[in-house]
């Protein structure tokens, strides 16, 4: 792999680009892999990354239905934040929040994190005592977060409105630390990273079936036929309840669409990512300068990727009150996810009833933040067969047994 | 230069003049103008800076695909960035300033990129400002983010207002060309309700330009003869100045009406949003013109050959004097007809094409234009505006065997059809090789919930391109007669790079997307770098994700990305169309909904009231509650604790009218409550109250309230306030999913009802005061109700308390509110009477040890963590949550429990603190091992006094913890019972 820089750059100039290599490559399957992971989105390729990186497997094959990263990673709002309530939470989105902080540099391939400060409104005197919780639990959990006036809050966001009629701002929470990243990168770097430690990325392969032997996995039936693995990992979003069927098990998993928006690109105007969760909706401003805007998921399963637009309708409502210079401003695009829901909110990281089968789905809508923790602990989980404390809470089982990681509570809607 | 000519001009009015200002230079044009066509006429070819490289950028189209000439329009409250002049109707007054660039048009500092293009090719970002890791933050991304974004940010809140209406019909055509227009005729005919929507002010489309025969006339007659037949059908709606922007499943279709932009701060809405509901969609949307590739071909003065003819017939306005057209079909012909009968000069045709025979070229040739076969254009010459081109063989590399002066170049690469109606919800393209585009695959339809197809499209954006094709399409799909002459044209051919050997240098300068700065070179590179997939190139390049969304770049950027690859374009398919199919105004989507009636407020009878005597209002789910009632110089802690105080030692009343209230009705209205209560409800006696608690199927406690029997078959249901119409669809979900053949009936009647609490040590005497009904201990007791009248208002008085004292909720009929209010307050008068907010409430029942759902409970509290196994029933064989509740984690001993806390120093535990224990978790976080779930300071025992959850509960009453304080440093609490106040509930039982 031919490292990044500005000296690179200016080289190839000479030659008018020509000479740059691919990013990553694009082979055919092997007959066997040590480790197939199904789904190279972020947290596949992550996963992947980490499988290599820290656990030195790296005969891995990446097999994905599209194109790389066109699921979930390519289409979210690009939040990032760790100011989570549930210590399992805190524990693994603050992971990730550190990867991400030295991201660009380990995968030399910038993903441009930016931590540009995150802030939660508080608009109702639940919601203030929601969050002061919050900054409780945070302390002890070592993840700096704070408090904010309504002042504060101002400062940070000159264009906001605080004292509007329906829903004064009380405060915020406030984390410095958390931010936005370019999405598509995250994938795009990743991709390269593992590719180029001799990792097998797959695009245009669906997985059709699942073969096992015993309650032992075998490989996977694809696209471009069978391929074998001594393990497999499951890490498919919004399809992971048809997957993990063709392994053999149930998920407590449901698909719906999660609408996003963005406006025509204007300069700057507002630095931090702001999320207001009594009026369903988050906004935050892109390098490029658009106004990048989070809605609802739909109260009904579907897998189109398309938006509907009464959630649109309601985030708009609610933005422009929050937010009124943006009245004047133009919808450019709008598109939905499929994203897994749990029961509890929380993600799955776990084993499954399938011998040497894992899976790791269900981030809802709040995946992308996750996505280099999450590897982390899935490729940990997948090396050595058990969970490591990261993943430990996030078993499937915990739905049977009641012991939810209920994240609703603090941020009733979208986290 | 550009100019306006002397006559000509079909959509403007010469008698009228409007004048206007671009950066601040005064111009005038004419009624009918866009504000593209004036600014041409005043000859401002320069009108914009590109968004990566600053480069100086003119008009290019004539249409909603405009991606350089987008303005700053207006001022103050009133601005609005990216406005595309080609689409702004010029009105008087007018003020519109040039984007992105400082400190000027003419002169950008930004320009500098430009001199660096070479290292800056797409993706660089991605391989470089890695090193060192806080210079991303803190250098590089602030220079990125000040030189990208387009228009200014608007400062202050809009002075327009939006609409929003509905509309239903059996067909909506959507585009008022000729082939929408015939569309509307035919289903009109029929009988059917049709709307039919043009997003221009004007109908007609291209035909009136390209000067088609219809019928027998010429089209623009042809064209009035069918708005006037259309007008005078009864089923038809048609509207103009409304675009359809977006298509949704079941028909659903969202319509962007710009009511007022042409006639700014007259009063009327600015825009109007439609929602309408139609059985099928007709998309007579047309088709765009394609740039060609050439080196140069973003210089002010290089346009569509379209946009030329249409500023030419159209306007009256010259985009240059000389006009060089250069093409790959016979439509761009078309323009150098116009041009030469405008009396312009058409110094050559460069015709890319080997052979040029048909019509059109033979008519251009024989008005004495000079036509050059199997030429392309090398390279553009100039600067900020167009001053020649010098043009080579197309079959060759570049080299250079003729230059031409001219100073405005008209291009043709062939048309798309604008298929994004079709697409939004699914509708599957084919690729049509004889013209090189992509157009709606009649086989593979957006469809509706029966499978059948949702859109029907019409004319050319079928792919029908001439007008007698689009209407011989319209006839062939829908029926009708309507004809247009046919002109011969000759086949076009693809022509995606000009030259077609031309080398990287040349490919550097060949602008696909113009306003996002995307080269043929870039996506060559994005190819070559392994981002194959057609979304990968489109978001490293950014090609197609400008505000024109790819309408001009997309095809030519596809089919370069095809030659990349070897690989058809077919088989690299296309980017998903995503709605709207252009920008649609933030404050249209969010309508009316602004200020007060955004999200209006409930208000409870006696609102008026509460904000009369200056009451602290705060925001419970939709309603506003007093939250304490401040006399003069009073806080609002120094309110609410005069409030509570008076309660205990005299009387208090509270508004409670927002409490939930919903009536449950039915032969098996007592079953279901056992099902949805904990503990049993079937049993109560009529006239009597219970207390209840509701969980959700995991068993977490959710609502709680009292349940009173109001006959043999009904049962009133009080909930929180918040929780209301959380309950009701509660209720109505499992009556209508699980229990549907269980005969009840809920209504939710909490706004019909005032509910005013009276309570205190004074209070039976407050209401023997009113009279009217004895409400003395034996025949009103504790936990029972009657009804009757109070005071002369017919009345229902429950015995129930959750403040602690003596305590009456009076319900009356929500027009006798204020009333009972106003009567309760003159009658307490000497018994000191004062009312209360929900601040002293809340104090008053965690002084009892009442929980509260919200605080308490957060969805992950179970009843038996809260001490309440009392209220579950252990006889009944089941009722929601049971299960849930029987499940290991639920059942373990050592859940956190319900217990009080009071602080050694007399302080209040902070909101939110947790109870830290000792050591770390694996994941290197501290152990805790409870929290505060309520926290007050009690003016009745002058402490700090708190409601928590702690592992192992009541059982370690005595212990001393420490809570956490933010910002450092701790709190100690000693554990105690949670009930602080009369232990014995004599109070709320005398």
């Amino acid at each position: 792999m031919k490292r990044y820089s500005v000296f690179a750059i200016a080289r190839e100039a000479m030659s008018y680009h020509l000479g740059w290599e691919r990013a990553w490559a694009a082979p055919q399957p092997k007959k066997e892999y040590d480790a197939i992971i199904i789904g190279a989105g972020g947290h596949g390729l992550a996963t992947a990354y980490y499988l290599g990186k820290n656990h030195g497997i790296r005969n891995v094959a990446i097999i994905e239905k599209g194109w790389l990263g066109g699921g979930n990673t390519g289409r979210n709002t690009t939040i990032i934040r760790s100011n989570y309530l549930q210590d399992p939470s805190a524990a693994i989105y603050d992971k990730a929040l550190k990867l991400y902080e030295d991201l660009s540099q380990d995968l030399n391939y910038n993903v441009m994190f930016s931590p540009r400060g995150l802030l939660m409104l508080a608009q109702t005197h639940h919601e203030v005592r929601g969050y002061l919780r919050t900054v409780h639990a945070n302390t002890l959990q070592g993840v700096a977060t704070e408090w904010i006036s309504p002042a504060r809050v101002k400062e940070l966001v000159p264009i906001i409105n605080i004292d509007g009629p329906r829903y004064p701002i009380l405060g915020a929470l406030y984390q410095a630390r958390g931010g936005t990243a370019r999405h598509d990168a995250v994938a795009w770097g990743y991709a390269r990273a593992c590719s180029a430690m001799g990792m097998d990325i797959i695009q245009q392969c669906e997985v059709t079936g699942v073969r096992s032997e015993n309650g032992v996995v075998k490989g996977v039936e694809t696209t471009k036929g069978y391929i074998g693995t001594k393990k497999l990992g499951i890490v498919v979003a919004g399809h992971s309840g048809q997957v993990a069927d063709m392994a053999g098990f149930r998920l407590p998993i449901e698909a719906v669409a999660l609408q996003a928006l963005v406006s025509e690109p204007i300069k700057p105007c507002m630095d931090v990512v702001v999320m207001a969760n009594t009026v369903h909706g988050y906004m935050s401003q892109s390098d490029k300068g658009e106004m990048v805007i989070g809605g609802g998921t739909d109260g009904f399963n579907n897998f189109t990727q398309r938006g509907s637009f009464h959630h649109i309708e309601e985030t708009l409502r609610a933005l422009v009150e929050t937010f009124p210079m943006i009245s004047r401003l133009k919808m450019l695009r709008q598109w939905g996810g499929i994203v897994d829901m749990t029961g509890d909110r929380s993600p799955i990281i776990s084993k499954t009833p399938l011998g040497n089968c894992f899976i790791n789905c269900g981030w809802g809508t709040g995946g992308f933040k996750a996505i280099p923790g999450s590897g982390w602990a899935m490729a940990d989980l997948m090396a050595r067969g058990e969970p490591g404390p990261l993943a430990a809470d996030f078993n499937m089982w915990r739905f049977r047994e009641g012991q939810f990681i209920d994240e609703s509570v603090a941020a009733g809607v979208a986290h | 230069m550009s100019t306006r000519l002397a006559k000509g001009g079909r959509l403007i009015d010469r008698t009228k003049t409007q004048g206007f200002s671009f950066n601040g230079k005064r111009m005038t044009g004419f009624a009918g103008d866009t504000l593209a066509a004036a600014l041409l006429a005043n000859d401002q070819m320069l009108v914009g800076r590109s968004f990566k490289y600053h480069r100086p950028r003119g008009i290019v189209a004539s249409g909603a695909e405009e991606p350089n000439a987008l303005v700053n329009l207006g001022s103050g409250s009133r601005l609005e960035p990216n406005q595309r002049t080609t689409t702004t109707e010029l009105f008087a007054g007018l003020e519109a300033a040039s984007q992105n660039h400082w400190p000027s048009l003419e002169f950008d500092v930004g320009v500098a990129n430009n001199y660096v293009a070479r290292f800056l090719p797409a993706g660089f970002y991605y391989k470089t400002f890695i090193h060192p890791r806080a210079a991303w933050k803190h250098v590089f991304e602030p220079i990125i983010r000040q030189s990208a974004g387009l228009g200014k940010a608007p400062k202050d809140r809009d002075a327009d207002r939006y609409e929003q209406a509905y509309a239903f019909c059996d067909l909506l055509v959507v585009g008022g060309g000729i082939a929408g227009l015939q569309a509307a005729l035919v289903a009109g005919r029929s009988g059917a309700r049709v709307i039919l929507l043009e997003q221009t002010a004007h109908w007609g489309g291209r035909a009136p330009v390209d000067g088609d025969v219809i019928d027998g006339k010429p089209a623009e007659a042809w064209v009035k003869d069918a708005l006037q037949a259309l007008g005078e059908m009864q089923n038809v709606t048609i509207r103009n100045r409304c675009k359809a922007a977006g298509v949704y499943d079941h028909g659903y279709v969202l319509a962007d009406e710009k009511v007022a932009d042409h006639t700014p701060g007259d009063g009327r809405p600015k825009h109007r949003l439609w929602r309408i509901r139609t059985g099928r969609i007709i998309a007579a949307t047309g088709a765009l013109e394609r740039p060609l590739s050439f080196a140069g071909n973003d210089l002010p003065g290089v346009m569509l050959a379209g946009a030329v003819r249409d500023y030419t017939v159209n306007f009256a306005v010259s985009p240059g004097d000389r006009t060089v057209v250069v093409t790959n079909n016979d439509d761009a012909y078309r323009t150098a007809i116009a041009l030469k009968e405008a009396g312009l000069e058409v110094p050559a045709i460069i015709d890319a094409r080997a052979s040029v025979t048909g019509a059109l070229p033979a008519k251009a040739r024989a008005m004495g234009i000079r036509v050059e076969a199997g030429r392309a254009v090398v390279k553009v010459k100039g600067g900020k505006r167009v001053t020649g081109v010098a043009i080579g063989l197309q079959a060759g590399e570049g080299a250079v065997l003729d230059e031409i002066g001219c100073d405005a170049v008209a291009m043709s690469g062939g048309w798309s059809p604008v298929v994004h109606l079709w697409s939004h919800c699914g509708g599957k393209l084919i690729w049509d090789e004889a013209q090189a585009h992509f157009r709606p695959d009649p086989k593979r339809p957006p469809t509706n919930h029966d499978g059948s197809a949702m859109v029907t499209v019409v004319g050319a954006a079928n792919g029908a391109l001439t007008a007698a094709a689009a209407l011989a399409d319209v006839a062939a799909q829908m029926g009708g007669e309507a004809k247009a002459e046919a002109v011969e044209e000759a086949a076009m051919e693809p022509v995606w790079i000009m030259p077609q050997g031309a080398g990287p240098a040349l490919k550097m300068k060949m602008w696909l997307d113009y306003q996002n700065d995307v080269k043929v070179s870039d996506v060559q590179l994005a190819a070559r770098e392994g981002y194959t997939s057609v979304e990968h190139t489109k978001r490293y390049t950014t090609l197609g994700m400008a505000t024109d969304q790819g309408k001009l770049s997309n095809i030519n950027g596809l089919a370069v990305l095809a030659q990349s690859l070897n690989e058809g374009i077919p088989q690299v398919g296309t980017t998903t169309f995503r709605p709207p199919y252009t920008p649609v105004t933030l404050g249209a989507l969010a309508g009316e909904a602004r200020d007060e009636i955004f999200q209006p407020l409930r208000r409870s009878p006696i609102h008026a009231w509460h904000e009369a005597q200056g009451a602290y209002m705060e925001p419970v789910g939709l309603w506003r509650r007093p939250y304490c009632y401040p006399k003069a110089g009073e806080s609002h802690e120094q309110a609410v604790h005069r409030e509570i105080l008076n309660t205990r030692k005299a009387v208090g009343m509270l508004d409670a009218s927002t409490l939930g209230k919903i009536i449950v009705k039915g032969p098996d209205a007592g079953r279901f409550l056992d099902m949805l209560y904990t503990n049993v409800m079937s049993t109560l006696p009529v006239g009597k109250c219970r207390y209840g608690l509701m969980c959700n199927e995991q068993g977490f406690l959710s609502d709680d309230g009292v349940v009173v029997r109001l006959t043999e078959d009904s049962w009133l249901c009080h909930t929180t306030s918040g929780g209301a119409d959380r309950i009701h669809g509660w209720m109505e979900d499992w009556l209508q999913c699980e229990w549907w053949d269980w005969q009840v009936y809920t209504a939710n009647v909490t706004e019909q009802y005032a509910q005013i609490a009276v309570a205190g040590p004074n209070a039976r005497k407050v209401l023997e005061k009113l009279g009217g009904m004895d409400v003395s201990k034996e025949a009103l007791p504790f936990m029972a109700f009657v009804e009757g009248h109070l005071g002369g208002l017919p009345a229902r008085v429950h015995r129930i308390s959750f403040s602690g004292e003596l305590s009456y909720e009076i319900a009356v009929p929500a027009s006798h509110g204020l009333a009972l209010w106003q009567a309760l307050i003159a009658a307490g008068a000497e018994f000191g009477v004062q009312p209360y907010g929900t601040e002293a409430m809340h104090v008053m029942r965690a002084e009892k040890g009442f929980i509260m759902i919200g605080d308490e409970t957060d969805g992950t509290v179970i009843p038996q963590d809260l001490n309440l196994g009392w209220a579950i029933s252990k006889k009944k064989a089941d009722y929601l949550g049971k299960r849930g509740q029987e499940r290991v984690y639920l059942a373990r001993a050592d859940r956190w429990k319900l217990a009080g806390f009071e602080t050694l120093d007399g302080s209040v535990i902070p909101d939110g603190a947790y109870i830290p224990a000792a050591g770390h978790n694996p994941n290197g976080q501290r152990n805790t091992q409870g929290r505060v779930t309520s926290t007050y300071h009690s003016p009745t025992l002058g402490k700090g006094i708190a409601m928590g959850l702690i592992r192992g509960g009541l059982d370690r009453i005595g212990e001393v913890v420490e809570f956490t304080k933010m910002g450092g440093g701790t709190v100690q609490a000693r554990v105690c019972d949670p009930v602080f106040y009369d232990k014995e509930g004599e109070k709320g039982n005398g």
